[in-house]
């Protein structure tokens, strides 16, 4: 096992190294000039050579990136071009908010999408089915920023309920923070949960068919233990695998949610630093995010063969 | 016994007091601002709302009212020598920047030879006709020019004019925490997320100012940043959209304060090189027949609701430079007349570059709407700011929108857009007849004298036609009705002086 977690940590150097050439070039193709938005209304040509120097702007692209590239091997991100702030220093702030986020979103998410799939899937066909697919279909639909202004005018503005926005750092006060952060993650949560309900229900109604199940009911198991012993923990693998990768996504950031709720996360980071072309932020972030997505990749693969022997390396 | 009473008295009186002064004045304010700031250095600052925290955390050495006027802030006065080449400022005594260290001549000198000098300076061009600093007495700092500079005082409105603690800045960190003499300091910035000001105690007019922490947050969606303030998330917010005016005036707990402002909207027109080889780049006539085509009042209520103050100069409502010429009215036939005096073909086709944000974008489609009648085929291109700014300064654009946040001088609202070299010329226009008229205004001080020569520049702008003026937009906050004294002022700032805040 800790072979292939080892090998796997080796193949993600790779693709790491691809991630940073793709951000770093895709950014170089995007039009407007850095230096112009960070001089703002000076046009000294003295003023704007100086500041292409500064952040190594006029070398050839190729050294810009071997430049910042030998950084991140020493655990420099470089600095920000908006506000001369260290990128890690900006991404360690962030992480622990968008990683909050993205627990508790994916907590609604489980919470909804896992019952009412296994559920419609029990009763295919039945009402409780059609009800559940017509919300799911409801949630992969509505806009989460619609949704978001909607449940900030009822519960902000016209209950008191929750407060708009004004977010507060867990470890400041966690019931400021829990409540700043309930409405997006139910937004958020709304929206996953539908996919979630859908892939649990898909993969239900294929387990659910199988010959074991017939076998296990035949022995006159009781329909629960049927269902969470057998059914469920073998359809598992495909949630499993789409809630590592919602997760990921997550990590990434909840652009619009995070804006419409101004959670000072990885989602309003990095639209503020692609609309400033705040390359270094930009190369920090998504960096980062490819970590992460790497690492749950690798957490999915070991979850499965925890879940499943059958999948264990070598059986 | 006999004691008794009155200590009894007292001391239900000054628990009365306490109450009443606890329960009337609120001690922290939120206000919303539309972006997050970059850097809070006054050298290096070059957004809109880094100006706004400014206008709390740092003193400048002159402020001004909202009619424009100057009004002593650091400096008690100034004056221009004969020759209009030095000018003397007089210093308040007794003023301590926010570290204790106090604010003096030298001060004055280390930090405008900062902007001068420093190599990130945005400053330069702002402050470029200083020739060096004298310092006379420690109050009293000339001011040694060039050559004349008429709009020089206006810059020490703005941040050239903002002094920083000397010590503290040139060995600490000005940008992460910079250390001024404002009346509220620095305590904390959460990046895209809020800048926390605590009152600074030692300010010179400390009681002007009753709260003890201020907090400015960034919420750039309009729709959410009003929801805040109805939630009472927040107690003020800045750049109201003009479509959320009825929507707010409709809440009883709402206030909404709007002044016109500095800042307007134009159309620049490419005059030089590959993209001006076209009918509309290569006579005036074309240009001033789509200027006629537009109707700015048609403009200002259709995508406005009427809020904006349709307007065709650089020179606001407030300022006493304001030209007293009627808006151009709208019209067609001399248009079409004039298209057909060029002998252009029609329909004339034209692009225009738009920024990607709705009023950017509406604004576009009603002057296309409008021109079409004309006999023009304005073709509408849209890109989001940093394409746009690089489009423009790279002159690659037929016809771009440019909105300007405005200055307090005529100068900075006029000189930097169309004079041959200016470094916001996109338009790369050049006629030394106006550059001649533009440099003069800059040379004498008096104020009719000034005016005189931006009445003739703007015949000239007129004519040529390489710009035109669309409209005023007015500075619009939204506040809880519990806020008092607040006062707009057109450069849109937030002056916390003598401002309230109920419980």
């Amino acid at each position: 096992m800790l072979s292939y977690i080892g090998r796997r940590l080796l193949l993600a150097i790779p693709t790491l190294l691809l991630v940073s050439v793709f951000t770093f070039s895709l950014q170089k193709l995007l039009p407007g000039d850095p230096v112009l938005v960070l001089a703002g209304e000076e046009r000294s040509p003295e003023v704007l050579a100086m500041l292409r120097h500064k952040y190594h702007l006029d070398d050839p692209a190729p050294l810009q990136y071997l430049h910042w590239i030998g950084g991140v091997l020493q655990g420099d991100l470089g600095l920000s071009l908006k506000t001369d702030q260290p990128v890690t220093r900006l991404i360690a702030s962030k992480l622990p908010i968008t990683i909050e986020l993205a627990i508790l979103a994916m907590t609604v998410a489980l919470l909804i999408g896992i019952p009412t799939g296994v559920i419609a899937a029990m009763r295919k066909g039945s009402a409780v089915d059609l009800g559940a697919n017509v919300l799911a279909l409801s949630g992969i639909s509505v806009p989460p920023f619609w949704l978001g202004v909607l449940m900030i005018l009822l519960f902000a503005v016209k209950l008191h309920w929750l407060p708009a926005s004004g977010f507060v750092p867990l470890w400041e006060d966690p019931v400021q923070n829990l409540r700043t952060m309930l409405m997006p993650s139910l937004v958020i949560g709304a929206a996953l949960a539908a996919s979630l309900m859908r892939h649990t229900r898909g993969a239900m109604l294929a387990v659910l068919r199988a010959d074991y199940i017939r076998t296990a009911r035949a022995k006159g198991l009781l329909a629960p233990a049927v269902i969470l012993k057998h059914a469920f923990r073998n359809a598992l693998v495909p949630i499993v695998t789409l809630v590592t990768l919602l997760f990921g996504e997550l990590i990434g950031g909840a652009v619009l949610t995070e804006q419409v709720f101004t959670i000072p996360g990885f989602g309003k980071m990095i639209v503020d630093a692609v609309f400033t072309r705040d390359y270094a932020v930009v190369q920090g972030v998504v960096l980062c995010v490819a970590c992460a997505f790497v690492a749950l990749n690798l957490l999915a693969d070991v979850l499965y063969v925890l879940i499943n022997p059958r999948m264990r390396v070598g059986a | 016994m006999k004691r008794i009473g009155p200590t009894l008295a007292g001391l239900v009186l000054l628990a009365a007091q306490l109450s009443a002064s606890g329960a009337s004045a609120a001690s922290a304010l939120k206000i919303g601002l539309q972006e997050d700031p970059d850097f809070l250095d006054p050298a290096r600052a070059r957004s809109y709302v880094s100006r706004i925290v400014f206008a709390s955390l740092c003193d400048k050495l002159i402020d001004t009212t909202p009619d424009l006027k100057f009004v002593p802030q650091l400096a008690m006065s100034w004056t221009w020598s004969a020759d209009n080449k030095v000018l003397t400022l007089k210093l308040r005594p007794g003023v301590t920047f926010q570290d204790g260290e106090t604010f003096d001549a030298e001060a004055v000198k280390y930090n405008l030879d900062r902007y001068r000098t420093l190599p990130e300076s945005l400053r330069k061009s702002e402050i470029a006709s200083i020739d060096h600093i004298d310092v006379v007495d420690p109050l009293t700092v000339g001011l040694v020019l060039k050559q004349p500079d008429a709009a020089l005082v206006a810059q020490l409105t703005d941040r050239s004019g903002m002094m920083m603690a000397p010590k503290a800045t040139a060995t600490g960190n000005p940008t992460a925490a910079p250390v001024c003499s404002g009346p509220f300091k620095f305590t904390e910035r959460v990046a895209q997320d809020r800048i926390v000001l605590d009152r600074f105690p030692g300010y010179w007019n400390a009681d002007a100012y009753h709260f003890d922490r201020v907090t400015f947050m960034p919420i750039p969606d309009t729709t959410v940043r009003l929801a805040n303030l109805q939630s009472s998330g927040l107690d003020l917010i800045e750049r109201m959209a003009a479509t959320d005016v009825k929507t707010a005036q409709a809440d009883p707990k709402l206030q909404v304060l709007s002044v016109p402002g500095l800042g307007f909207m134009t159309l620049e027109f490419n005059v030089t090189g590959d993209n001006a080889k076209t009918p509309m780049g290569q006579d005036k006539r074309v240009r001033q027949a789509f200027d006629l085509a537009i109707d700015r009042e048609a403009l200002n209520q259709a995508v406005y609701e009427g809020r904006y103050t349709p307007g065709a100069q650089p020179f606001a409502p407030a300022s006493p430079y304001h030209l007293d010429e009627p808006v151009p009215a709208r019209d067609v036939d001399k248009a079409k007349a004039l298209l057909k005096a060029a002998g252009v073909s029609l329909p004339v086709t034209v692009k225009m570059t738009v920024g990607n944000d709705t009023n950017a974008q509406q604004l576009g489609q009603v002057i296309q709407a409008m021109t079409a009648e004309a006999g023009f085929d304005l073709q509408l291109q849209t890109a989001e700011f940093a394409t746009l700014l690089s489009q423009s300064q790279a002159g690659n654009f037929q016809i771009t929108m440019v909105a300007w946040s405005g200055r307090v001088d005529p100068d900075g609202n006029i000189h930097q857009f169309v004079t041959c070299k200016a470094g916001l010329n996109d338009m790369k226009y050049c006629n030394p007849e106006l550059d001649a008229l533009l440099n003069g205004a800059r040379s004498v001080t008096d104020p009719a004298e000034r005016k005189a020569k931006y009445v003739a520049a703007m015949k000239i702008i007129e004519d040529d036609k390489p710009i035109t003026y669309l409209d005023f937009e007015p500075r619009l906050f939204g506040a809880a009705k519990t806020l008092h004294g607040f006062v707009p002022h057109p450069d849109g700032m937030i002056r916390l002086q003598n401002v309230t805040l109920d419980k």
